[in-house]
């Protein structure tokens, strides 16, 4: 089996299970992004959000972009 | 160098090209963009498939000091306290938009150069501008400056992506990325079950919508990003995720039928 295959057959299948929308997943991204960094429950606040990242490449590498942003600032910032 | 493209008023509103804003030594002003400034999401009602969230809602944080007060203050005012403000969001969204231009490059195999650092000088300028226009609805369940950040990392992050894919055409129909899948299926290096299951998605996809094949095989099988398809198809990327959730929805319930007959 190539290695690119399973990841074939994900793409093409998706998530299963409720997700939801681009535009709602840009509209929380901010909160939700704030709420894994400070090790709360994100995707009890965004249910969905999880699957729908998983399933969107574009919408998660923002979210991936955001995260890593924003975790790299708090680490900067003076104690 | 200084910019003069941006202005916007006390309300955010874009008002001519008056404001000066700081760009990056040897940035040239040449710009890349053929297309309208990329508009970040709306709230919209969710399609019915994609059910809207049924989140515990976050609570709406009171309002923080620090962003009222460097913030959303003074990008409310007028006159010095407003210029400035606006001058230093737009470096903040430079130094995310150079961020966001910086991780896209790299994972797209881009050289860096001049028309990187336009497309981020560019995405800054855009997403100050939608900031801007969205100052009112900032509903502080962030802080101020992550809120502003996912604009930037929107804007450049379709700026690359379109970037990369300027030159290249797209398949007109799907029929090759079909048969790209079927071959697969008769690959000897794939396991057996590996094999059986392409076999078996290469038919349940011909038994989709053309729309719904077409959209599903240039996001997953050719690699094409979501906002250059929306793009080429006159759409947005949530429209097409529709799409594309449908069809993968379908194509499950395709193969869990098949499977229970």
């Amino acid at each position: 089996m190539t290695t690119a295959t399973p990841a074939l057959v994900a793409s093409l299948l998706g998530p299963a299970g409720h997700q939801i929308g681009c535009d709602e997943c840009f509209e929380r991204l901010d909160a939700y992004v704030e709420q894994e960094l400070a090790g709360h429950d994100a995707e009890a606040s965004v249910p969905g959000m999880r699957a729908h990242l998983v399933g969107c490449p574009a919408c998660d590498e923002e979210h991936a972009s955001l995260h890593a942003l924003v975790e790299a600032e708090t680490s900067e910032a003076p104690g | 160098m200084m910019d003069t493209d941006v202005r916007v008023d006390a309300k955010g509103r874009h008002v001519g090209s008056r404001q000066a804003l700081p760009r990056s030594a040897g940035h040239s002003p040449r710009r890349l963009r053929a297309k309208p400034v990329s508009e970040p999401p709306r709230s919209r009602p969710a399609p019915h498939s994609l059910r809207p969230s049924t989140a515990r809602e976050l609570p709406v944080a009171a309002p923080r000091l620090d962003d009222e007060a460097r913030w959303l203050t003074p990008l409310a005012s007028t006159g010095a306290a407003h210029d400035h403000a606006v001058r230093e969001l737009h470096c903040l969204l430079l130094r995310a938009s150079r961020f966001e231009v910086r991780r896209r490059a790299a994972a797209l195999g881009l050289a860096g150069g001049s028309e990187l650092d336009d497309i981020a000088n560019q995405a800054a300028d855009d997403a100050l501008l939608a900031v801007m226009s969205r100052l009112e609805r900032f509903e502080r369940r962030s802080r101020f400056t992550t809120w502003a950040y996912k604009f930037a990392i929107h804007t450049a992050g379709v700026a690359v992506r379109r970037h990369a894919w300027r030159n290249r055409e797209l398949a007109t129909d799907s029929s090759e990325s079909l048969e790209q899948l079927s071959s697969l299926a008769d690959d000897p290096a794939e396991a057996a079950q590996m094999r059986e299951l392409l076999a078996r998605i290469a038919t349940a996809i011909a038994r989709l919508t053309t729309h719904q094949r077409d959209v599903l095989l240039a996001l997953a099988v050719d690699g094409v990003p979501i906002d250059v398809l929306a793009d080429r198809l006159s759409t947005n990327r949530n429209a097409l995720y529709k799409t594309l959730h449908d069809a993968r929805t379908r194509l499950r319930s395709l193969l869990d039928h098949e499977e229970t007959t």
